[in-house]
């Protein structure tokens, strides 16, 4: 299979560079913007929700730091993939950016999911619901990721060898994801669970489609940082960076 | 042709298995040692009687006394006590699962560190039909025996026999799903000398599914229900190890070893 | 596979994301021994599993008989046998059992127990590789690549631990190979042991 022309200059490091200082700063706007509007109008202006009361407003944050850790895990496998089916250096280099943050926003998932666990089944570990389980193992895939790429001094090497580790785990991803829901079905069903008709109020579905978009950005502004870092790291001492550390310089 | 080849590997890999007992039977014992011990870990007035009572706190607020008499009744009186026996399946899908991953780090590991790996890579078949051939032995030496011993371990958690006739059957099953799952975390790792360890990491929540479903199919038999459902699923789950496991295995083991 | 040459073309040698060799380019006729000689880490080894395929090169082409050695089918890696630092013999299989998988493995003729007493090792065909000695060892497993019938040997110091007679009987093969058209691409200390009329020598 071959890649259309114009994706080679993704294979570029000073381009990509570029393209991540000039696109970095418009997402952290958009970001910062859409988590305040979205914020103040989840946390503040909703109404209350009538069953769960005030506890409800963590489905601002909850259900979003869990999406943004399964879209990570994608993003990640996906950068991975390509990266070692056409050997692209720069899409490791995303892959290995992608993974600490998802793994970030897991243990937010599982942290924000138990304590609303807690006022709302009375336990930090609701077994009842089999999506934090499932949060919690997507932690551990996340962890060996990171752990087998640790385990390697050749980067070359640990870049190819957890790429395929990363695409077997997006194969499983969904698997592990349907198992653990199958085990323990008791759970409410996901909020929104068909779109145009959700089960939600719009005064609710709003400020949460706005921490939706604002999560979504803002992993993509902290992706962008890292992949910066990343690209620096791997090609310190080419001309290119020297050249442009000294314009910064100066 | 490429089927000779996969019968030359797996005969070559039994016959090493042969001379090496040590191999695959320390896992064995592993498997047994955990499954033996582990109501060690459990006090034995909790398990007095046939029905487990694990849940026997609650039996107790059921039936209004903390003896046997109580929990009988309790159980007579229809509530799913099962203590020892849900332990019992649980105990020996975990044992299960993890003697798969021990000794697994020399699945690939021998062959490479006494340069056999290079010789099979070299050689005019397809690397693929020498992974499958090396999986096949693997099982045969470290997945036919577990199911057969499995029955047997039955016996200490009080299973009915139709009950650990499912746990085995269910093994069945998964030890191909088992086998290809452990096997690409040891491909992942072998180049990094002795990192057992870190298969665990891999490994594990990969096999969460089987786990699920293994455990549930032999609850559902203890519980006298159809297990049809997970077991179609686990089948399903070792069609797609089997099928697609060695593609990676195989790239895996190429790039360690490039 | 038709037995022609092995070309490589501006190859780039890389061990842990560090070059070790840039621009290398030679060719290798049938029938013709090419020695690489190099100091220690001078990236021998890498060259010779790059040629086999185990590792991409970092730039370059390879050529076997014509095709990239990457894009090999199966089937024309009979061509090629590869003998490196690790004899690449089963320990608790023993010297016939060795040879007879490779054997079988590569060309699936059974016709090998007459060949054991011309390679010399009848003595101890029926040893576990195990209770060989290292000089043993390594004859045994060039017996395996004799035996392969490919025509690119591939060979990484082939005469470490090899005693006299070891020697002369391994270099017998060679000249052996050569006259039957076959090429052999051999890393070494010993250039002056090894080398034959014609041969290439390759610096790195």
């Amino acid at each position: 299979m071959k890649l259309p022309i114009w994706f080679h200059r993704f294979g570029s490091p000073p381009y990509v560079y570029g393209l991540a200082n000039t696109l970095a700063p418009w997402l952290a706007g958009i970001a910062l913007i859409l988590l305040a509007v979205g914020g103040f109008w989840g946390l503040v202006i909703a109404p209350t929700e009538r069953t769960q009361g005030e506890v409800y407003r963590i489905l601002y944050i909850h259900p979003q730091t869990a999406y943004i850790s399964m879209m990570a895990y994608t993003v990640m496998a996906v950068a991975a993939g390509i990266g070692f089916i056409w050997r692209i250096k720069l899409a490791h280099a995303v892959a290995v950016s992608a993974a600490p943050i998802g793994a970030s926003f897991t243990f937010c998932a599982l942290a924000t999911g138990a304590i609303w666990g807690r006022p709302t089944w009375g336990t930090y570990w609701e077994w009842g619901d089999p999506r934090l389980m499932f949060e919690l193992l997507l932690l551990f895939l996340y962890l060996g990721y990171l752990a087998l790429r640790a385990a390697f001094d050749d980067r070359d090497k640990a870049d190819r060898v957890s790429a395929v580790l990363a695409v077997v785990g997006i194969v499983n991803v969904p698997i592990i994801h349907y198992s653990v829901l199958w085990w323990n079905t008791l759970h409410q069903g996901p909020t929104i669970s068909r779109l145009g008709s959700p089960a939600m109020d719009t005064s609710m579905l709003i400020p949460f489609l706005i921490m939706v978009a604002g999560f979504t950005a803002l992993f993509f502004w902290i992706l962008l940082r890292r992949l910066q870092a990343e690209i620096v790291e791997r090609e310190h001492g080419t001309r290119w960076l020297q050249s442009l550390v000294r314009e910064g310089a100066a | 042709m490429p089927f000779d080849a996969v019968s030359l590997i797996f005969r070559r890999d039994l016959r090493l298995a042969f001379r090496r007992p040590s191999d695959w039977g320390i896992p064995l014992l592993f498997f047994i040692a955990v499954s033996a011990m582990f109501p060690l870990a459990l006090s034995p007035d909790r398990f007095g009687t046939g029905v487990g009572e694990t849940v026997v706190a609650a039996a107790d607020a059921e039936a209004g006394g903390g003896d046997e008499a109580g929990a009988i009744e309790a159980s007579v009186a229809g509530r799913p006590l099962y203590g020892l026996q849900s332990l019992g399946i649980a105990v020996l899908w975990m044992a299960a699962l993890l003697s798969s991953l021990m000794g697994l780090d020399r699945l690939f590991l021998n062959d490479v560190e006494d340069g056999s790996m290079e010789q099979l890579m070299l050689s005019p078949v397809p690397f693929i039909a020498l992974v499958y051939g090396k999986l096949a032995a693997h099982w045969l030496v470290s997945g036919l025996p577990l199911i057969v011993l499995v029955p047997v371990f039955g016996l200490i958690y009080q299973l009915p026999l139709a009950t650990s006739l499912m746990l085995a059957f269910a093994l069945l099953l998964a030890t191909p799903a088992l086998t290809v799952l452990v096997a690409i975390g040891a491909a992942l790792t072998v180049s990094l000398r002795g990192a057992a360890a870190i298969i665990g990491l891999l490994v594990l929540p990969l096999a969460s599914p089987i786990l699920i479903f293994g455990a549930r199919a032999t609850v559902l038999a203890l519980d006298a229900e159809s297990a049809a459902g997970p077991l179609y699923f686990i089948a399903s789950l070792a069609m797609l190890a089997v099928s697609l496991g060695p593609i990676a295995i195989a790239a895996a083991l190429r790039v360690s070893l490039e | 596979m038709t037995r022609s040459g092995l070309v490589l073309t501006g190859v780039e040698l890389r061990r842990g994301g560090r070059v070790l060799v840039s621009d290398l380019s030679f060719g290798l006729e049938p029938g013709q021994l090419a020695l690489v000689t190099g100091p220690n880490g001078s990236g021998k080894t890498t060259l010779l599993r790059t040629v086999a395929g185990f590792a991409p090169p970092g730039a370059g082409e390879i050529l076997v008989g014509g095709t990239p050695v990457a894009g090999l089918e199966p089937e024309a890696r009979r061509e090629i046998a590869y003998q490196g630092h690790l004899e690449g013999l089963k320990k608790d299989l023993t010297v016939y059992e060795n040879i007879q998988f490779i054997n079988q493995l590569r060309s699936k003729s059974d016709a090998i127990s007459k060949t054991l007493a011309t390679l010399g090792l009848e003595p101890f065909a029926d040893r576990s590789v195990r209770h060989l000695s290292a000089g043993q060892k390594r004859r045994t497993a060039l017996a395996a690549l004799k035996v392969s019938g490919a025509s690119l040997w591939l060979l990484d110091e082939p005469l470490t631990n090899l005693d006299p007679a070891g020697r002369e009987l391994v270099l017998g093969w060679i000249d052996e190979h050569l006259a039957g058209q076959g090429m052999a691409l051999v890393a070494t200390h010993l250039a002056d042991v090894l080398k034959r009329p014609g041969s290439l020598l390759v610096e790195l």
